[in-house]
This record gives structure tokens, C-alpha cells and sequence, in this order.
């Protein structure tokens, strides 16, 4: 009885992915000098320094905003991403940075790195709730022709082992990441994409509201866990 | 090319050791992959990495396929008086890139 209780905790422990990475992965996440994420960070501060600064000063200012990220608004769930395009086309009247663009994912990857270390914790009160159940049901639906749910992966078999790569639990508390397999760096988007195409089911659409209803979900289900940005991945 | 980040120190001892750290922003393209219509990519990696401080070598590599894009490297070093470090490289499409740094020694 107490063996089982024992596992059972084991297995509730959220692990976030740089837990369950070899140990050349997590010496790159912990050395900013060697994780290559930092090259686009370097763009990202770029970007920031040609308009974002003239209205929110220094970038250490945005402390804090990517651990409550994504939020509900208007009835809709905004991810970093989408609020740094609407900054850009509303506010500062230039043309939306490319999605997987080294632009976007160095400015989202510098305003996810001044929240480092503080504790995922998104706001899933009020109209968020209904957003957070639509994406805990999609994460539970079995689809694909693997017929297969994100919780069956992420929870049932998380800690063994598919083709060699250990499964994680699958949380988003790390990007944008780079990733050792794309020799570069993705949003969580491109992560998500991955793992739908891996059981060979439809992708969803960037903009699509159930995408945005999984994002938030997934952040509520890591609440707790440290923002890793940027992270290192296998 | 992009910045590439770089870490030396601006101050060191002399004839003391210290580290230089590069990371270079490159998708050293082995050569052996093939593109999505099936053609092989052309090669194309930093083929030649070269550090000196005032015109006098202190590192030099050669690099081959088989690195993962975004390279990085370490070396450690010694100086017996301040100098301007300047580290170059150049990759098989004739890309060149090229750092300097003034280091003053104590
Ligand atoms: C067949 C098993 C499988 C299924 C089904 C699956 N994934 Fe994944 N998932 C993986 C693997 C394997 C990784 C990558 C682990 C690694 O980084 O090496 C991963 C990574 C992730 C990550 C990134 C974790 C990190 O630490 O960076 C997230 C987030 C994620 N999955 C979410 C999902 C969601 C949401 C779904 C459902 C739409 C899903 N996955 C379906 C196997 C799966
Ligand atoms: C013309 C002024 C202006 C410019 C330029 C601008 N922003 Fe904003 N930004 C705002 C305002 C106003 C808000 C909403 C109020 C707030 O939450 O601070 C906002 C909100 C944000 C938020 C959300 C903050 C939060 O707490 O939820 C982020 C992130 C952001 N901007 C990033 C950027 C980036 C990146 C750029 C440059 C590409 C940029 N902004 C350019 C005015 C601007």
C-alpha cells in the first residue's frame, strides 16, 4: 500500500522538460553562454530596442508577463506572441513580424526571459475557465490515425521511453525553445505541430481558438513549474 | 551573418590562463542532406576558425561536417601584454566573419 502511494506521488510530480533531458541538454539550458537560443535573443533585443522601448523603457520592465501569458481577452485567448503582433500593427504601425521568424522568436524568447525562474501562473478564473476545459478535453480526445490523446502520451506513459527519446510530460513552460533536433529554434506552436503530425492527425490552425484553449491549458497544468525560457531540447 | 556571441574577458593577469567562449550563429549544412525536391544540399560549414592577438596566433581550428549548427567554442589562452584579439572565420560559401576585442593585461 505505501509502495503504491509511493509511486502515485512519483507520478503526479509535474517534471518539466529539462528534468527529463540528458545531462549535455541541461548543461546547455544552464549555460547562457552555450545555449545557441541566445543568439536569438541577442536579435530579439534588436527588435525591441527599434520601437518596443519608446513606449515600455527597458526590456526588464516585462518581468513577470510571460509567466501569466497566454490570457483571455475578449473571448479569446491571447498567446505572447499574438500580443506582440498586435503591439506592432495597433500600436506601433509596423507590419506583423513572421511567426517562426527569427525576429518573433527572439523578441518572445527576451520577454520570456526576463520571467526566468518565477513559478507559470496564469489566470484560469472567470471566462478562462471555459477556454482551460475546452483545452484539457482536446488534450484527452484520442485522434489521429494513431488514435491517440495527448494524455496518453504526456500522462499515461510519460517517463518511458518511444524511439529511443524519453516522453516527457509535455509542458510549455520553456518557450520558445531551441531545439538540438530543428539545429534551431521554435515556438510552442511548432512543438505542438510536431506532436499532431507524430500521430498523424490534423494540425490546427496558428490562429485557430482551440489552439489558444491548449496553450492555456497546458499552461495551467504546468502552474507551479519555473519558466525555463529559453530552453534547451533534445 | 549575425552576431555572434562572445565571451573574454577585458582584463586579465599575465601569463594567467583564462577562457575565450564563442557561439556562432551557422547552419553548418553537411552536405549529406537532401532538400525536400531530393537534391543533396551543398555543404556549406565554417570550414576555418582562426583567434590571434596582435597578428600572433593563439587558437586555430579546422572544422569538418558532422558539427551541429550554431557552433560553439572554448579555448583557453595566456597573454604577456595587452592586445587587440581578433577572431575570424569563413565558411565554404566564402562567408567571413570577424570579432575583435582589446584585452589589457596586468
Ligand atoms: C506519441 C506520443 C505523443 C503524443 C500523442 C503527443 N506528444 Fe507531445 N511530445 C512527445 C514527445 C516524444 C515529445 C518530445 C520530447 C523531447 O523533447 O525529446 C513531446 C513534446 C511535447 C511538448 C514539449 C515539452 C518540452 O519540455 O518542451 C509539449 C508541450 C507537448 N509535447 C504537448 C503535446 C500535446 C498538447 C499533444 C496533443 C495534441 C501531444 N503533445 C501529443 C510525444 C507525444
Ligand atoms: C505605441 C506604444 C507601444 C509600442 C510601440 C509597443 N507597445 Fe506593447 N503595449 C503597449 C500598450 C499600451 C500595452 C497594453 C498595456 C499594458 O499591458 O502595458 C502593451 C502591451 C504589451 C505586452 C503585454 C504586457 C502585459 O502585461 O500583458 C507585451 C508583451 C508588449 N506590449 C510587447 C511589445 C513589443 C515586443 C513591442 C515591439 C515590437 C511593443 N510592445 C511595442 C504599447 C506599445
Amino acid at each position: 500500500m505505501l509502495v503504491c502511494l509511493g509511486l502515485l506521488g512519483a507520478a503526479e510530480e509535474k517534471r518539466s522538460g529539462y528534468d527529463d533531458a540528458g545531462p549535455q541538454v541541461r548543461a546547455m539550458q544552464d549555460d547562457d553562454l552555450a545555449n545557441p537560443a541566445f543568439l536569438w535573443v541577442q536579435q530579439g533585443a534588436a527588435v525591441w530596442g527599434q520601437g518596443c522601448a519608446d513606449c515600455h523603457g527597458a526590456v526588464e520592465g516585462m518581468r513577470g508577463v510571460a509567466a501569466r501569458y497566454p490570457v483571455v481577452e475578449r473571448g479569446r485567448v491571447v498567446n505572447l506572441e499574438q500580443r506582440v503582433n498586435e503591439c506592432r500593427v495597433e500600436r506601433q504601425g509596423v507590419a506583423a513580424l513572421a511567426p517562426e521568424g527569427e525576429a518573433m522568436l527572439g523578441v518572445t524568447a527576451l520577454i520570456g526571459l526576463q520571467s526566468r525562474g518565477m513559478a507559470v501562473a496564469v489566470d484560469v478564473s472567470g471566462p478562462a475557465a471555459g477556454h482551460v476545459a475546452r483545452g484539457e478535453a482536446f488534450f484527452r480526445l484520442r485522434q489521429g490515425q494513431l488514435n491517440l490523446s495527448c494524455a496518453q502520451c504526456h500522462e499515461q506513459l510519460a517517463g518511458q521511453s518511444l524511439a529511443g527519446a524519453r516522453i516527457v510530460q509535455g509542458h510549455a513552460n520553456a518557450y520558445p525553445i531551441y531545439r538540438l533536433e530543428w539545429q534551431g529554434m521554435g515556438s510552442l506552436f511548432r512543438r505542438l505541430r510536431a506532436c499532431l503530425t507524430g500521430v498523424r492527425a490534423e494540425v490546427l490552425g496558428r490562429d485557430e481558438g482551440l489552439l489558444g484553449d491548449l496553450e492555456l491549458f497546458l499552461a495551467a497544468r504546468g502552474a507551479g513549474l519555473k519558466v525555463e525560457t529559453p530552453g534547451v531540447r533534445p | 551573418m549575425v552576431r555572434p556571441l562572445l565571451n573574454v574577458p577585458r582584463e586579465v593577469r599575465a601569463g594567467v590562463a583564462f577562457e575565450v567562449r564563442i557561439l556562432i550563429q551557422h547552419a553548418m549544412e553537411t552536405g549529406f542532406r537532401r532538400d525536400a525536391m531530393g537534391m543533396v544540399v551543398a555543404q556549406d560549414i565554417i570550414n576555418r576558425f582562426e583567434c590571434a592577438v596582435d597578428g600572433e596566433e593563439v587558437f586555430s581550428a579546422t572544422l569538418h561536417p558532422a558539427i551541429s549548427a550554431n557552433p560553439y567554442l572554448a579555448f583557453s589562452a595566456r597573454l604577456g601584454r595587452s592586445g587587440t584579439m581578433v577572431l575570424r572565420w569563413v565558411d565554404d560559401r566564402g562567408g567571413e566573419g570577424r570579432e575583435e576585442v582589446s584585452i589589457s593585461v596586468s
